[in-house]
């Protein structure tokens, strides 16, 4: 029996999820798994802009911005609960997304790549200058969400860390399964499509500028719902969540990982998020190495981490 | 039958150049119509200006009565055109069962959430598309590399694997840009055959093509390029006899097929 890619990559991911605290020695890698499944969200969400569609954003933090200041603004000012602000929050991104989208998506290879990037430093300083607001570079403090409360009346009586480890975990999921349903449906067609031949797709009738748009807003609601969970679970956000580092990261996860596929991307996040940790013992050379690796494995495996290596497994077993 | 296609003093200028100018013709529903000329004569450039790749400079495109003159090649996809391109227009992320599942885009798709909850709906269209892709390609021959990654395919393959996307959309006119290009013998008559059956159906078909006793083997009508001009059309007899095109074009060929 063949099982279909999205039987198959939750298959994978899940057990992963589930398996990994066996061998956590602190509550220090509850975190740093929470940390992988929040960055796994958004890049899961750049697969469909970037592997799907064959576009690319440099500013997709100006999403996450969004969306982790409308967990902190919107209980303090209307009084809207934190995870209703979320879920505005992934609405206003979306609404935004569309509306910058538009013009932006005009544009094509390193344009857009310029386009997106000022989009993203324009929400940053936003956040950074509007002090009145946002307390500026200092950040605020985001209301309790009450979802330990709720979680614990029901008997699941969990540390914080470990919480948000799970919390993270089941919101990774199930945008992972929104994507992969995506793929391999009509609209999933027609964004690939756009991506292997924009004048082949638009002779087959897609309507290339709407797909475009809609890989450009879907992805930028996953970006904002990440946003949103680094809010809630830090209880504090600071306009770094916004910076265009973040963007960038998340791009390099992706092609790093393998645009093409969410696991592979989801792998790249694993690796981006933990080799920091991992090369600290190595002090001043950390980011030298981290830069090495970098190049190296897109030298070396065009296609991303993922892809290359399930490929050298198949040819073994062929 | 009045004409299901019909191009009006069509005309183009690429910096000065005079890439086409003042063409007109026109299409029946069910009629194969050729357009030859040298290398150079304007034939894929008026292709491009009929299915809207190009803006014309002057002139209209009436399909249906209507005109469509410049209207998006998406638009005109949902109006019934359909083509192939010269230079291979494959989506090489893709299978080959999903490049022709593409061209059922315009029946396949639908609401985007449908599409993201995988809903009853969104599946059964799918399965609609996939079993059309699948008729489509056991009639170009495909049907054994359905699961083959397109981008490693030979060249007539994909050939034949456009023409089975081009034809998923159900056209009315069937713009074909050179589709025995690259193919041997045996390939070029089954494409041969394939386009007399499509025409058959009563798809009007706009055809440009090198292999030029497919052309006169095929052709009901043939319209005659040379330096973006048209210097001549009619029946394959005719136009084949008229010296214009003797010398523009066939006379070079026949002296290679005397020689052979």
């Amino acid at each position: 029996m063949r099982l279909s890619h999205k039987t198959a990559t939750l298959l994978v991911l899940i057990p992963l999820i589930v398996l990994a605290p066996i061998f956590f020695p602190s509550n220090f890698y509850y975190r740093v798994g929470s940390l992988i499944f929040i960055n796994g969200l958004a890049v899961t969400g750049m697969v469909i802009l970037i592997g799907y569609a064959g576009q690319i954003s440099l500013g997709h933090a100006g999403f996450a911005g969004i969306g982790a200041y409308s967990c902190a603004l919107m209980p303090v000012h209307w009084g809207i609960p934190p995870v209703a602000a979320a879920v505005l929050g992934a609405v206003i991104s979306a609404l935004l997304a569309w509306l910058v989208g538009r013009p932006i998506l005009r544009l094509k290879g390193y344009y857009l790549a310029v386009a997106t990037l000022g989009f993203g430093i324009l929400v940053y300083m936003v956040l950074t200058n509007e002090t009145w607001l946002t307390g500026g570079p200092d950040g605020m403090s985001v209301n309790d969400s009450g979802l330990r409360d709720m979680a614990e009346a029901v008997g699941i009586d969990l540390k914080n860390s470990q919480f948000w480890y799970w919390m993270c975990a089941i919101v990774l999921v199930i945008g992972v399964w929104l994507a992969m349903n995506l793929q391999d449906s009509p609209t999933g067609r027609a964004l690939r499509a756009v991506h292997g031949s924009e004048v082949a797709a638009r002779t087959v009738g897609v309507d290339v500028a709407r797909y475009k748009l809609q890989a450009f807003v879907i992805s930028a609601v996953y970006a904002s719902v990440a946003g949103s969970m680094v809010a809630l679970q830090n209880e504090f956000v600071t306009p770094d969540v916004a910076g265009y580092m973040h963007s960038i990261e998340w791009v390099t996860m992706t092609v790093l990982g393998g645009a093409g596929s969410v696991l592979g991307a989801i792998f790249g996040a694993a690796i981006l998020t933990t080799l920091p940790q991992v090369l600290t013992a190595f002090a001043e050379y950390e980011q030298l190495l981290l830069g090495l690796i970098m190049m190296l494995v897109m030298i070396f495996m065009r296609d991303g981490l993922l892809p290359s290596i399930m490929r050298r497994i198949r040819g073994k077993d062929e | 039958m009045s004409a299901l296609l019909s191009v009006e003093n069509l005309g183009i200028t690429f910096g000065g150049l005079r890439a086409v100018h003042d063409v007109s013709f026109s299409v029946k529903p069910g009629e194969i119509l050729s357009v030859i000329g040298p290398n150079g004569a304007g034939k894929t450039t008026l292709f491009n200006m009929i299915s809207g790749v190009y803006q014309p400079g002057s002139g209209k495109v009436v399909l249906e009565g209507q005109d469509v003159t410049g209207m998006r090649p998406d638009l005109l996809a949902h109006r019934g055109m359909s083509r192939t391109f010269q230079n291979l227009q494959i989506f090489q992320n893709m299978t080959v069962l999903e490049n022709a599942i593409a061209g059922f885009h315009l029946t396949e798709s639908g609401n985007l959430f449908a599409d993201l909850l995988r809903l009853p709906g969104s599946r059964g269209r799918a399965r609609t598309a996939h079993q059309g892709a699948m008729r489509l390609l056991e009639r170009v021959g495909l049907e054994a590399s359905a699961e083959t990654n397109a981008g490693s395919l030979s060249y007539g393959k994909l050939k034949r694997l456009e023409i089975a996307r081009a034809l998923a959309l159900s056209p009315k006119v069937l713009l074909l840009d050179e589709p025995a290009a690259g193919c041997n013998a045996v390939e070029t008559e089954e494409i041969d055959q394939m386009i007399a059956e499509v025409a058959k159906s009563g798809v009007a078909i706009l055809l440009v093509e090198h292999d030029m006793k497919m052309v006169m083997r095929i052709s009901n009508h043939i319209v005659v390029l040379d330096h973006g001009e048209k210097i001549a059309e009619g029946d394959p007899a005719t136009v084949s006899r008229d010296p214009a095109v003797i010398a523009a074009y066939l006379g070079t060929e026949a002296a290679e097929d005397a020689d052979a």
